[in-house]
């Protein structure tokens, strides 16, 4: 039908009123609009991070000078490691088998002596490398906190610090490196790429599962008009769970918001769109709320977890799955929501993103309507 | 210029995919030609899956054919105007949890009535369907009856020109039917036409035009005289005597000159196939349109003795001791008593049919027998366990076929089978012969590696028999067996049913067929939640004599129900 019809309006507002009734009589929307997002929030920002604090170091100090001892104390202080000193390496390689130690720090005999000469030091890690990410850590923070204290040794004794050396790291917009600081805003990202596509991957399939979806295509209600409305309540409900989030995000875990409430309802609404359109379709495609839930989860929540940079960088990815990374709506969502949190209001970097995003809720707008016809099979 | 027809078929056919990847596609519907000119009631019967709902889905708008023209309201059907054409699907199309309220205002919206613009109209359809009162009750919560009263109101909310009904009056019991049915001519406007679909021959006979489907084909179009005059000189009739009416039935329908017989009042009525049966004093009866449905598909098939009774024990336990006994049985949910203090035994070999309207109490007093709900008061036996001390020992003993669909949608026919085998403690060999006497007495073979869930109506309440029975079991229940299948799958179930209590097994059954309670030993009938009488099917006639001359079952039973309302209120 391609003449307008006049009473579109109304119907609009007859099917949102009944999605409204439906959610408020269904507890399980509360449980996943509200305590879901407190969840995720809590076990992104809680229980999973990316530090190491008080990494379990044996250290053996060959050289027994001041300068050594000072060093040996000084990683002490170094809240990264947890240091436990031993005579011999020998006496402590029964600690790194066990695992109760993670590596052995070695330093030579003849370390002074070198130091002050300016020859290069030679100090041993010793780590496990079946705990290839603990080794990693372990190895970077180490050289982190030697090239600090041998920079402060070296102001102390007057000694010029080879320049070509010297790597000073700022680690601009998160002065603690504190990962929180980047997993809250994309954990954020998750818990709304999750609970989008799963409000909407169980409204058309249970429509289809209780043949209600009969009764409504046999009324006048033209199918555009009728997802839009049933769309509309989950996307109040989606920017309700991403206000949860973010005031979680900064009176929780006390994230800056240096961006604008506009820039981030701008972004989140995006994303919604292309995640509620994802859900809808699934639902509209599977017509089965088993399946869609499943669909939804895999299709949703995984490649938002795994591929949006969240928890792997991107860069860093064989490049056949960069490529896939693109088709991740998450993608374009993680590095705006850092921005408004950490950063500001970039909208060079938010207008491109929202464009991406809406682009893919119209596509998906489109697949669904194509999807549901007034065909029952 | 006169008004164009309501409905034109011309040549209409539509395939669906076949159910497996290589499958030849299913002809659902094979070149249907009829008109329906406007103001007339048009009913729609036919067998199981003949391509009914196929057929209102396309007058709907909402399934194109392959092949033939269709016209709705004088347009085709691309160009149908759904503000028209008021269609109620297969089962309400209701939102259970919604209100009565909120379902009704939801569909009038829809269909472009604003509720507080025309209050006359939403007030005119709370009182005609009785619903006025519920308004806030959550439609799910509805007895049968007045759900279906409710979908079709927001079917025809919108007084349409075309009222397309599927199947409103299926699982409602008669006193419901008369209104559901009066309802549906009540809420048509003047010039309106209605579409009607049903399994009972009852209803198709107070239509105007009659639409016989069989396999996609149209077997008779005209009116419901027409298609009982197909079995004129071929009905007839006897007085039962001293004969048990089942036997009686069960013993002509072994004949190969018969097509169907049944019991009506003291008499027993038999269609044949050209002769006049076997046996003496036979008079030739006056047809009906259920007559005329079943010469009009009979292929001629005799029905064989029964297969799936074969296989169970000939039992003759003592008739004095009852298999099944309720004793006082009640059922109270807080302040609601849902079973008030029901007593009745059933003997070994007996069919006992528990009647009664929609919400009367016989599934929650069937439930406590299954031991699938606790009394709140009373207690029952079966096969001799006490339901409150040995539950499990009782549920062994006995067999159950819900009135809802309770296997597993997306298994496999042997699947199911097989589960239900094995959680009857059939193993290895005796399950894969129990499973394998089920599906052949049946006629599941061709389905046999289809999902349940994707079966037509009465193949699947066929399976559902099949696995009631696995077990062989001495005590059967069955809550609305043939609920919503049509005539010849009811015979059949019967058949088994006869011939199953003929080895010794007590059968307990509902059911909103008063052809069919005839086909019961003892009757009882309940109404909101009490036993209002309790009698052989002669008996309950009897009693209801005084008040409607000599009444078929079916009068007495709503004479009954309505003078105990009467007395309720009064």
């Amino acid at each position: 039908m391609s003449q307008r019809d006049p009473l579109a309006a109304r119907r609009a507002r007859a099917i949102r009123a009944k999605e409204w009734a439906q959610i408020w009589l269904d507890p399980s929307t509360f449980g996943l609009v509200v305590l879901m997002p407190l969840i995720l929030m809590f076990l992104f920002g809680s229980a999973v991070t990316l530090d190491v604090h008080g990494t379990r170091t044996g250290v053996v100090d060959m050289d027994h000078t001041r300068a050594s001892r000072e060093l040996v104390n000084n990683l002490a202080r170094n809240s990264y490691f947890a240091v436990r000193e031993g005579q011999s390496v020998a006496e402590l390689e029964a600690g790194l088998k066990s695992g109760e130690l993670r590596g052995i720090v070695v330093i030579p005999d003849g370390f002074e002596h070198g130091l002050v000469r300016l020859e290069p030091l030679d100090i041993q890690l010793i780590t496990d490398g079946s705990q290839v990410n603990t080794a990693t850590f372990l190895t970077g923070h180490l050289r982190g906190a030697l090239k600090e204290w041998v920079e402060a040794e070296a102001r102390e004794l007057d000694i010029p610090v080879t320049p070509v050396l010297k790597i000073l790291p700022r680690y601009t917009y998160n002065p603690g490196l504190e990962s929180r600081y980047m997993l809250v805003p994309g954990a954020i990202g998750i818990v709304m790429a999750m609970i989008g596509s799963l409000l909407t991957a169980l409204i058309m399939a249970r429509e289809y599962e209780r043949g209600t979806m009969e009764g409504l295509l046999a009324t006048p209600i033209s199918i555009p008009t009728l997802v839009i409305s049933k769309l509309l309540p989950y996307y109040a409900l989606g920017l309700a769970s991403t206000a949860i989030c973010v005031a979680v995000a900064v009176w929780g875990y006390g994230l800056p918001f240096r961006g604008s409430i506009l820039a981030l309802f701008m972004i989140a609404s995006a994303f919604l769109a292309a995640v509620l359109g994802q859900g809808l379709l699934i639902s509209a495609g599977t017509k089965n709320q088993f399946v869609s839930t499943q669909f939804a989860l895999l299709s949703g929540f995984l490649p938002s977890l795994l591929l949006s940079g969240f928890l792997f960088e991107i860069d860093s990815m064989p490049r056949a799955i960069q490529w896939l990374t693109y088709i991740v709506p998450a993608r374009y969502l993680i590095p705006s929501l850092q921005s408004v949190f950490l950063v500001g209001d970039v909208w060079k970097l938010f207008l491109p993103n929202i464009a991406i995003l809406l682009l893919f809720g119209l596509f998906f707008f489109l697949r669904v309507t194509k999807a549901i016809r007034r065909r029952i099979a | 210029m006169a008004e164009a027809p309501h409905l034109r078929f011309e040549g209409v056919t539509k395939r669906f995919k076949g159910p497996r990847r290589r499958s030849p596609p299913v002809l659902a519907l094979d070149g249907v030609s009829f008109t329906l000119p406007p103001g007339r009631t048009l009913g729609l019967v036919g067998p199981d899956a003949a391509g009914k709902t196929t057929l209102m889905r396309i007058m709907a708008g909402l399934v194109e054919p392959d092949e033939g023209t269709v016209e709705v309201l004088g347009d085709p059907v691309a160009q149908i105007d759904r503000s028209q054409v008021g269609y109620m699907p297969q089962g309400g199309g209701l939102y259970a949890e919604l209100s009565v309220r909120q379902n009704l205002e939801l569909y009038a919206r829809l269909r472009g009535i604003e509720p507080e613009e025309s209050p006359e109209r939403i007030a005119q359809l709370y009182r005609l369907t009785g619903l006025a009162g519920f308004e806030n009750r959550p439609s799910g919560q509805l007895s049968g009856g007045m759900r279906q009263k409710l979908a079709m109101a927001c079917a025809v909310v919108a007084a349409p020109r075309l009222m397309l009904l599927d199947e409103p009056s299926v699982g409602v019991d008669p006193v419901s039917r008369r209104e559901i049915w009066q309802l549906a001519q009540e809420l048509a406007g003047a010039g309106s036409s209605i579409v009607w679909t049903t399994s009972i021959l009852d209803d198709a006979e107070r239509c105007d035009e009659l639409l016989l489907l069989h396999e996609g084909k149209v077997h008779y179009a005209g009116p419901p005289g027409g298609l009982a005059q197909r079995a004129a000189g071929r009905t007839y009739s006897r007085a039962l005597g001293t004969a048990r009416p089942r036997d009686a039935v069960q013993a002509l329908l072994e004949q190969p000159e018969i097509v169907t017989a049944g019991i009506a009042g003291d008499r027993v009525h038999a269609v044949t196939r050209a002769a006049v049966p076997p046996g003496p004093d036979w008079q030739v009866a006056k047809p009906d349109a259920d007559d005329g449905f079943a010469v009009s598909l009979d292929t001629g098939v005799v029905l064989p003795p029964s297969a799936l009774a074969a296989a169970f024990p000939v039992r003759s336990a003592d008739p004095a001791v009852p298999a099944i006994a309720a004793i006082g049985l009640s059922r109270r949910y807080g302040s609601f008593t849902a079973v008030q203090d029901i007593s009745f035994s059933v003997s070994p070999g007996e069919i006992f049919g528990l009647l009664g309207p929609n919400g009367a109490g016989k599934s929650t007093t069937f439930r406590m027998l299954c031991g699938l709900l606790a009394p709140s008061g009373g207690r029952g036996t079966v096969a001799g366990r006490d339901l409150t001390v040995a539950r499990a020992q009782a549920r062994e003993a006995l067999g159950y076929m819900p009135q809802k669909f309770s296997l597993y949608g997306d298994l496999t026919v042997a699947a199911n089978l097989k589960f239900v085998a094995g959680a009857y403690g059939l193993s290895g060999s005796r399950a894969a012969e129990a499973i394998e006497r089920v599906v052949g007495a049946l006629g599941l073979e061709g389905y046999f590696a289809s999902a349940a869930g994707a079966l037509p109506l009465g193949t699947r309440q066929r399976l559902a028999l099949g696995a009631a029975v696995l077990h062989t079991p001495p005590v059967l229940f069955l809550d609305e067996p043939t609920s919503g299948v049509d005539p010849l799958i009811r015979r059949e179930f019967w058949h088994h049913i006869n011939a199953i209590a003929a080895r010794g097994t007590a059968v307990l059954v509902t059911t909103h067929f008063m052809n069919e309670a005839e086909n019961c030993d003892r009757l009882m009938l309940i109404n909101q939640s009490e036993a209002i009488a309790q009698g052989t099917p002669a008996e309950l006639r009897r009693l209801a004599r005084g008040m409607a001359g000599e009444p078929t079952l079916e009068e007495a039973f709503i004479t009954l129900i309505r003078s105990q309302r009467e007395e309720a209120a009064a």
